[in-house]
């Protein structure tokens, strides 16, 4: 039953997205808070909804945007299968999985909004995107990612206690 | 007899010594001891007056500091209150001057109808440059109506739900507004991009524009009416290999203050897309 968190959670983070986080901006680029959480809860252990958050924060993010539904879709999704794989291998130093997943995530998602946009038309040039947005954007997803993987390690442990061992 | 004699004298005579002394005095006689006696004289007394306001400071200070303490806690929750106050009225003052500015607008253009609305969020891609309004398809909002402000083109509608509605702003890198400039009447092409910096496309090599040229709406396309101000021409690069000049434009609106913003309802865009010309094999 807890697992049902995830909607008012996902919610909450597209909102303050939306509202807030879109607007503080650095340089053209600002942080991605929806991509920032999927990743945090992806990389917490014992954690076993991870793909359904990603698909959640997918189909919350597409209601909104501009963006083509399968850009931030795919993008949320190859975040999750990078936190996955990565939280296999790297669970001891679980705020440098953290980083690194957050800035290869964050990466790959706006090359995905990149392409999609280019697809449709628009006249976008790489160096000026690269340099403007997303680099701006990925340091910006940087710094949210420490609070909100605190957050999310809260947030877990209350939906998926921990039996203490005797 | 004598006894009253005797006293009558014993006055008389104190009375004179008396009157002497004063007389002395006033005429300066006895000024060093007059002096000393002043000095000593005031000498104690602010002693006994600094003992007594120690002692007094001494009793009744706590109960003053405490209700002194009481007092300003009061008076820093007024104050608290107060600067809280300003701010929600500055903030309405703010709101009026748009809403103020917004309605001066819509009495200088009574030909369109008009539904303002908040700007509630942003696109949350970095790469698109839409808003989110408060108004939707319950408030008469359809896709396509353009948005504006006072000072000029926002965008258009882009799609709407109920009670909302996306507004896709014209520095969107998928934006194109055809224009026109006021002084030359030559008609171009606006493009967004995805810094939000406008560019005018398609102008003609052999016209000359101007910096300072004033961009208009041509109505061109149905998209939008015609002659809603977006901006003004900044600098213009003409190169001779190449087809067309280009400028950049500087937007009248400021898109990143944008709170309130009007939407034009009576205007229907016209779909020319089964006009397009399509190629057949």
């Amino acid at each position: 039953m807890r697992q049902l968190i995830a909607f008012p959670a996902l919610a909450l983070a597209v909102i303050l997205q939306s509202a807030i986080v879109s607007r503080i901006t650095l340089l053209s680029g600002f942080a991605d808070l929806v991509l920032v959480v999927v990743v945090a809860w992806a990389l917490q252990e014992g954690v076993t909804s991870a793909w359904h958050w990603s698909v959640l924060a997918g189909i919350a993010t597409a209601s909104i945007s501009g963006l083509p539904w399968w850009a931030p879709l795919s993008g949320f999704l190859a975040a999750t299968l990078l936190a996955r794989f990565v939280q296999r291998r790297i669970w001891q130093a679980p705020l440098l999985a953290m980083f690194a997943v957050t800035f290869f995530a964050s990466m790959f998602s706006y090359f995905i909004s990149y392409a999609a946009l280019a697809l449709m038309g628009a006249s976008m040039p790489l160096t000026d995107s690269f340099t403007l947005v997303i680099l701006p954007s990925a340091l910006l997803n940087l710094l949210f990612s420490i609070p909100v993987f605190w957050l999310t390690r809260d947030l877990s442990r209350w939906v998926n206690p921990v039996e203490e061992e005797e | 007899m004598k006894d009253l004699l005797s006293r009558s004298l014993q006055t008389t005579i104190i009375f004179l010594i008396v009157g002497g002394i004063l007389a002395l005095a006033l005429g300066g006689y006895f000024g060093s001891v007059s002096n000393w006696l002043t000095g000593l004289a005031v000498n104690a007394q602010s002693w006994f007056s600094s003992r007594y306001t120690a002692i007094q400071d001494l009793f009744a200070a706590p109960r003053d500091v405490a209700a002194l303490r009481q007092r300003v806690a009061e008076l820093e929750s007024q104050n608290a209150t107060l600067r809280a106050q300003i701010i929600e009225l500055s903030e309405r003052a703010s709101q009026v001057e748009t809403l103020s500015a917004l309605l001066d607008y819509a009495r200088a253009n009574p030909e369109s109808n008009y539904v303002a609305a908040d700007v509630i969020g942003r696109d949350p891609s970095p790469f698109l440059h839409y808003i989110i309004i408060n108004r939707g398809s319950n408030d008469g909002v359809l896709r396509g109506m353009p948005v504006v402000t006072d000072q000029g083109l926002v965008g258009r509608v882009d799609a709407v739900i109920a009670d909302a509605a996306r507004v896709q702003l014209i520095t969107d890198p998928l934006s194109v507004v055809n224009v026109r400039l006021k002084d030359t009447d030559v008609e171009a092409a606006l493009n967004g991009s995805v810094t939000g910096d406008l560019s005018l496309g398609f102008i003609p090599q052999d016209v000359t524009v101007e910096a300072g040229s004033l961009a208009l709406t041509s109505g061109l396309g149905g998209a939008y009416p015609t002659d809603l101000i977006i901006g003004q021409v900044t600098n213009v690069r003409k190169r001779e290999a190449e087809l067309f000049q280009q400028a950049s434009v500087q937007p009248a609106v400021d898109f990143s203050r944008l709170s309130i913003v009007l939407i034009i309802t009576n205007f229907r865009p016209v779909d020319i897309a089964p006009l397009v010309p399509t190629q057949t094999p």
